[in-house]
């Protein structure tokens, strides 16, 4: 128990649902969520397939811990082949659909082929039907979610959506749910969008039950009383996870006009500080804090734009409140293009929800068209008339819904950073790795992180690792290799439950294994855990290999390889990338080459290809 | 001494803990859907509002029962459906003026909150407070004296 034991498949292209017994070897290697959706992607698609084809396979995926009483159970993940790196993606979210999918009686949804005309997938227990979408085609994420709850006159429908950028292919859209949560990066929404299925609609009351209720319970009390006792979770409660940024700012590791710098100086005006600060007017940006399901953490923020702001003023439909900034927004609508406009960084994130992209990549690809636009590569001509300088708030809140709705230069936003610096004949200045861009964290300064950057299985990343402790501690690349090995298993084990990342800061793997060992049959453990975990992340790495990719792409930009950062903690230093990689590739037991030994793939109970 | 629920909206996280709580202890299983108690989100989640039934002293549901299902529990003060009298006529349902007595198609008879015989696990489960299971004669009492402590800081 605790797995539903099925799974959806929905082939779009014949317009067939079916329900398929969960294969519980698989469970029981994978886990759930990313590491088993892995798995299933693995063993239902060709790994070189067209990410944008029908041959992609998108699977929407639980853990046994989704939509349990364990605190943070609301999270899924969507994993299948990204259109912006040609990697496996895999992209998390939180908010309340992933429990509902659970809660309506499947662990696993897996969509394959194309259907011929736009549709939604609406779920109601076992009532699965695939409907028309032709009249909510071509609009936003929030109308959709407004216009199927009324549709099926069922307020309790939970929506995960695309927008515009999903449906014309913006390499980095994303697929948002419950309005403001998302399974941000990689372009996982461009795949849903070139599948023709504009949004997945469920409500489920089947619920989940546990092996054993009386432990889990148990269980349960004991690591809620961990995390809520701790300071970390606290802060997290009262500050949001923009605390970061003052944080980066006094470390110097806060990337800034596009890696050029690693310090801003309007981070005051766009700090957590900034966010509660009354204006004379009475306008404050942040409004009050949100959980996602099951979440005993409550970091969301919740804000709103003040209305005599120029992003908004006589635009009504945007005087409500929804998601506000997070560190990773602040950071690409910040920082990276330079803008300290609090209410137009909010804007930004409104458009991101409302059309359905990836902040991150968004503000990163805007970043590198500012330094083109600088340089005089690209000019207004190109722009649609607006001047990209960096720190424009104006620039930021036009192309962030240009974007969005695909419209003049957002076009050409939209393919990303990578590609717009190519287009430009400047693929130097794409500051990312396999395709995606770079989080909010300069790899100069954390050298560790830009070892997981490097190596990420879905591009840049900073969620597929855990390296601040020792980047913080210290700035060299010394001994990273390991630490950072270990850090990736164990991230991939927390992906793989069905909880948050965000828990780490006060779960080891222990509190995870007692919740699951009550939970869910069989026996675990933390060195299970890691296990599953390192054989999640050579599963990908596989996936990788056979899509095409190599030692090679498990690189980073020149900039930080050979430009010293200008200042903070590590001024005078480059990434050590290449000291670090050959270690880290003799720590998970793969060829100078980057590829699984076969010994380690025997190790893990996986075959060589 | 009677007890009440009392509901802080401006606690709620909107994380349904609550829900999945009363869900658990009714139902066996983590099912919000089948929960007692709801919350409710307005503006994007900048609000939300947990809401159950308050336990009328004058129950509607009670008096309109025509098979006198509904009881009143002396100890608590609950209004306690009894399933097995209950032959889901559903006029509790329109009687309640609040909505909180509804109908549940899987068992055919209607569902509310009985305040757990007296430790709501709601109560029990919510991490910030939002619900708690106070003294029913003095349910203002915390906000009475959050006012009180802003005269004070005034002064």
């Amino acid at each position: 128990m605790s797995w539903q034991r099925r799974i959806l498949r929905v082939n779009l292209s014949e317009g067939r649902a079916q329900v398929e017994a969960l294969n519980m070897e698989w469970a029981r290697d994978f886990l759930g969520e990313r590491g088993l959706a892995t798995k299933y992607l693995m063993e239902n698609m060709d790994p070189s397939a067209d990410p944008l084809g029908p041959d992609n396979v998108l699977i929407f995926a639980t853990g046994p811990l989704s939509g349990t009483m364990a605190s943070t159970s609301g999270r899924y993940a969507v994993v299948t082949k990204g259109p912006l790196t040609g990697a496996i993606a895999c992209s998390n979210s939180g908010g309340k659909f992933g429990a509902e999918l659970k809660f309506a009686g499947y662990d696993l949804l897996l969509l394959e082929g194309r259907a011929q005309r736009p549709v939604y997938l609406h779920v109601v227990d076992d009532l699965v039907e695939i409907l028309p979408a032709d009249e909510i085609w071509g609009a936003s994420v929030w109308d959709t979610d407004a216009w199927l709850k009324q549709r099926h006159q069922n307020p309790q429908l939970k929506v995960a959506a695309v927008g515009v950028a999903g449906e014309r292919g913006v390499k980095f859209a994303c697929v948002v749910n419950d309005l403001h949560r998302a399974a941000g990066r990689s372009g996982v929404g461009a795949v849903m969008g070139s599948k023709n299925l504009k949004a997945i609609a469920v409500h489920g009351s089947v619920g989940v039950k546990v092996d054993d209720p009386k432990r889990f319970m148990q269980a349960v009390k004991e690591t809620k009383a961990v995390l809520w006792d701790n300071a970390g979770r606290a802060e997290l409660e009262r500050v949001g996870t923009n605390a970061m940024i003052d944080v980066m700012q006094e470390f110097g590791g806060l990337p800034t006009r596009n890696f050029r710098e690693v310090q801003f100086e309007g981070v005051e005006n766009i700090n957590p500080s900034a966010m509660s600060a009354r204006k004379a007017n009475g306008h404050t940006n942040l409004l009050t804090n949100k959980a996602c399901f099951g979440c005993t953490i409550a970091c969301g923020r919740i804000a709103h734009i003040d209305k005599e702001h120029f992003t908004v003023v006589n635009r009504r439909e945007y005087w409500h409140a929804s998601g506000g900034l997070e560190y990773e927004t602040a950071y690409a609508f910040g920082p990276v293009v330079g803008v300290d406009d609090l209410d137009a960084l909010t804007f930004a994130g409104y458009m991101m929800n409302e059309h359905g992209m990836d902040p991150i990549s968004f503000g990163v690809t805007l970043a590198a068209a500012m330094e083109l636009y600088e340089m005089g590569v690209i000019t207004k001509e190109d722009t649609d008339g607006i001047a990209l300088n960096f720190g424009s708030a104006e620039a930021l809140a036009v192309m962030a819904e240009k974007t969005g709705k695909h419209e003049g230069f957002g076009q050409v936003l939209g393919l990303g950073s990578k590609r717009l610096c190519e287009k430009y004949g400047h693929p130097e200045l794409f500051m990312g790795v396999k395709g995606q861009e770079f989080a909010g964290y300069d790899s100069r300064a954390l050298q560790g992180m830009g070892l997981g950057y490097a190596t990420s299985n879905r591009g840049a990343c900073h969620l597929k690792h855990d390296m601040f402790a020792e980047d913080m501690e210290d700035q060299t690349g010394q001994g990273k290799a390991k630490p950072c090995k270990d850090s990736q298993d164990r991230v991939a084990a927390v992906d793989s439950t069905g909880l948050c990342l965000f828990t780490t800061g006060a779960w080891g793997l222990e509190e995870f294994a007692a919740q699951l060992d009550a939970a869910c049959e069989g026996e675990w453990t933390a060195e299970r855990l890691t296990m599953v975990g390192e054989r999640v992340w050579n599963l990908e790495r596989q996936f990788n290999l056979a899509a095409g990719l190599t030692r090679a792409d498990d690189t980073l930009p020149r900039r930080l390889l050979e430009t010293p950062a200008p200042s903070g903690t590590g001024k005078g230093r480059v990434n050590e990338l290449d000291v670090m990689l050959p270690e880290y590739y003799e720590a998970r037991g793969w060829t100078p080459d980057g590829e699984p030994t076969t010994q380690t793939l025997q190790r893990l109970g996986l075959v060589s290809l | 001494m009677h007890k009440s629920l009392l509901i802080d909206p401006q606690k709620c996280t909107s994380c349904l803990q609550c829900e999945m709580a009363c869900s658990f202890e009714h139902e066996g299983a983590f099912n919000p859907a089948k929960s007692r108690i709801k919350v409710f989100e307005f503006e994007h989640g900048a609000r939300a509002i947990p809401y159950t039934c308050t336990q009328c002293d004058e129950a509607w549901c009670m008096h309109a029962c025509p098979v006198e299902a509904i009881t009143l529990d002396a100890a608590t003060g609950a209004k306690v459906v009894h399933e097995e009298t209950c032959v889901g006529c559903k006029v509790c349902t329109i009687a309640c003026p609040f909505g909180t007595v509804n109908y549940n198609a899987d068992t055919g008879k209607v569902v509310k909150c009985d305040l757990c015989g007296g430790d709501p696990q709601c109560a029990e489960a919510c991490p910030t407070g939002a619900i708690t299971y106070v003294d029913a004669s003095w349910t203002g009492y915390e906000r009475m004296r959050s006012w009180a402590e802003r005269l004070d800081a005034g002064a």
